[in-house]
């Protein structure tokens, strides 16, 4: 298959689902589609297209919260990403990790560094952060306040 | 303590002990073992475990999970008397992470040290120096 | 049969990092394997927001010390994919011979661990002093042993002399008899052979679903080096070979790395030797608003950032993925099945770095403790002396 022909193929295939596409260069594809057919979606591109999953990227992006998964083609030199906007009240989206294992740890992480669930994750504990940080602090978001009054924020010189 | 320190002084063993690094400053501290700068001629090793430590090598910039082992290791495990020696800036202030939500204090807040190492990594020269240093420092005392 | 559980770390003699891992053994083999992170998490990601674009490089290039270069060279290709916009000739070939200059070194490092944890303390002490030798040519080079400080958006911030080239070049020629001698010492070593062969195997399925990368990776079969699916800097322009076997043990992932030492030693002579003049920088003036995804390949797999601008001089987001982070869960597809003498070098082979894998900055059941870690060490040098003695090999 050759990269418009991949592309026309998803084109079709989620036709209703698909809420931007962004053709940005050779290179880079960027598809927005609905949180609900994202892991229809995913094993299509992983298993059918046979792409590698390199990482998913949560980011807070003051309105909404995204994540971007991205997947890329080898033979063709083509990178997907597939973005999904999520509500900042109730974050959630279907867990990838019963399909990629690969995709287990990263939503282990952005669950403790976003707040984002994944429903039918298997296991959904605490990858980095210690035990005594409180629940419900994010970091990356971007309203996170020091919360830790004996921290020393100056060099002392 | 001088019978014991001064016997220590002769062949000190070293244990090195990362606190959340980038792992230059622990490649550094191998490094002097290594054939071309050999601190064993000194009567210098590496312990092969905390309890036959007499000084303890800490980098790292004093990440939360690790600083809960560390304050348990320097007071109950590490045999008395122990120098401490901070080898590299996150060790010293945390350098460039002191803004780091995961990093709050540097690691004189924790435990007392004896000698600060500068440099980011410092070379494996300025690390024989800096424990030549200490030896000196602490002959000068007993 | 009773199981019971052995923790290794986390500050443990020999690996310099700390992490948690915790087997679950039924007599001498392992059923399960845990590993617990978070001991060198420093919120680099954070971090960057506060920084400008080119302030970043500086904390980006100390999330790792052994893969300093990677992680500059995939950030700045990504703000460079924001524009999008290609940096002169002359800085492609300059990131191209740091960052070959410090795979040899990083696989080096590895092999000298290796050995010590096999028994083999002759080993460590011949390939981390043949390492001096290519921190020689990197200090030559860029001034410094190893944060080398050299890339910026846009280019790189210092030239190479040209009169220093013809040294770099000695030297690293210097290094090839020895590398000869212990490539031969141990490829054909009957030791090792024995000790390495069938442990540890990561199949080609297993390898694809985990997105396992680098050595780890091309051991099993899978053929993925981002030098070649897309390649960057100056890789395109000279001749080399990707190194793929695929037995996917331990065996397998230690010829790889030996390879690969012979095929960056070819590649940085020939950029050193062909290197055109040029400009150095394009001395960019502002990033648009956009997203970027730029990659490399680290000495121990691809490198992965992303980076989000809305226009102002620093990054909204910037999202690290290094290559230890798609590695490491492998270990619960190797582990299993294999002896605890065994354990050690299973682990080790993947090349574990836990400071990129928690940049940005495994399970403690406590069970009884029969051994520690430096057990475990013990045992794999023990199973090394047994096999000499049956092969009568003094």
């Amino acid at each position: 298959m050759t990269r418009d022909a991949v592309l026309q193929d998803l084109k079709g295939k989620f036709r209703e689902d698909i809420l931007d596409f962004s053709d940005k260069s050779p290179k880079r594809v960027y598809i927005e589609i609905k949180p609900e057919v994202l892991v229809p979606a995913a094993t299509y591109i992983f298993k059918d297209l046979g792409a590698r999953f390199h990482i998913a990227s949560g980011l807070d992006a003051r309105t909404h919260l995204e994540i971007l998964y991205h997947f890329s083609i080898e033979t063709m030199n083509l990178l997907i990403s597939l973005r999904v906007k999520l509500d900042k009240k109730n974050p959630k989206v279907d867990s990838l990790a019963n399909v990629i294992k690969g995709a287990n740890w990263i939503e282990r992480e952005i669950h403790e560094l976003l707040g984002i669930d994944f429903p039918g994750h298997p296991d959904l504990h605490r990858l980095l952060l210690a035990r005594e940080w409180p629940e419900g602090v994010y970091p990356l978001r971007a309203d996170y306040k020091e919360w830790d009054k004996k921290a020393i924020r100056d060099r002392g010189v | 303590m001088s019978v014991t320190l001064k016997a220590l002084l002769k062949s000190p063993w070293v244990f090195h002990l990362s606190t959340g690094s980038c792992n230059n400053c622990d490649i550094e501290i191998l490094d002097c073992l290594t054939p071309r700068f050999d601190i064993e001629r000194f009567g210098m090793k590496l312990a092969g475990s905390i309890r036959h430590a007499d000084v303890l090598l800490v980098t790292g910039s004093c990440n939360r999970k690790s600083m809960v082992r560390v304050k348990n290791i320097y007071e109950e495990q590490v045999p008395k008397p122990c120098v401490v020696v901070a080898v590299g800036e996150c060790s010293m202030s945390r350098g460039m992470f002191v803004h780091s939500y995961n990093c709050p204090m540097p690691l004189d807040k924790y435990i007392p040290v004896d000698v600060y190492i500068p440099g980011c990594p410092p070379k494996p020269e300025a690390i024989i120096a800096g424990v030549v240093k200490l030896i000196t420092k602490l002959k000068g005392t007993l | 049969m009773q199981k019971s559980v052995i923790s290794i770390g986390p500050f443990h003699p020999l690996q310099e990092e700390p992490e948690h891992f915790s087997l679950t053994v039924e007599g001498e083999t392992v059923v399960d394997v845990d590993v617990e992170i978070g001991y060198n998490h420093r919120g680099i990601e954070k971090l960057s927001e506060r920084r400008n674009f080119e302030q970043s490089t500086f904390v980006i290039e100390r999330i790792c010390g052994i893969c300093s270069t990677s992680h500059p060279f995939a950030y700045t290709r990504a703000v460079e994919d924001i524009i999008p916009v290609v940096v002169p000739e002359r800085a492609q070939y300059i990131r191209t011979i740091i960052a070959e200059g410090e795979r040899i070194h990083s696989h080096l490092l590895w092999y000298g661990l290796a050995g010590h944890f096999l028994g083999y303390n002759t080993v460590y002490m011949w390939m981390w002093r043949l390492r001096e030798e290519i921190l020689d040519v990197m200090e030559i080079l860029s001034g410094n042993r190893n944060s080398y400080a050299m890339f910026k958006p846009g280019g790189v911030r210092r030239d190479i002399n040209a009169d220093d080239i013809p040294l770099a070049l000695k030297k690293i020629d210097s290094i090839i008899p020895t590398l000869d001698r212990l490539k031969k010492a141990i490829l054909d070593d009957p030791v090792l052979h024995a000790r390495l062969k069938g442990i540890g195997i990561l199949s080609k399925e297993e390898a694809i679903n985990y997105c396992a990368l680098g050595p780890t990776s091309r051991a099993s079969g899978v053929d993925r080096d981002v030098r070649k699916n897309a390649p960057y800097g100056a890789y395109d322009k000279v001749d080399w070979d990707m190194i793929v076997t695929d037995s996917g043990d331990v065996w397998g992932k230690a010829v790889v790395r030996l390879l690969e030492i012979y095929e960056s030693i070819k590649i940085m002579k020939s950029c050193l030797q062909q290197i055109p003049s040029g400009e150095i920088d394009l001395k960019l003036k502002s990033i648009p608003p956009g997203e970027g995804i730029g990659a490399a390949e680290a000495p121990r797999g691809e490198t992965f950032h992303y980076v989000r601008s809305d226009g102002t001089n620093r990054p909204v987001r910037h999202k690290v993925r290094a290559p230890t982070f798609m590695n490491l869960p492998t270990c619960k597809a190797t582990v299993p099945g294999s002896s605890i003498s065994d354990a050690a070098i299973i682990l080790a082979s993947i090349d574990p770095c836990y400071c990129c894998t928690e940049r940005m900055a495994v399970c403690t059941p406590e069970g009884d403790r029969i051994c520690t870690g430096k057990d475990l060490i013990m045992m794999s040098r023990e199973k090394t002396a047994k096999i000499k003695r049956e092969m009568g090999i003094p």
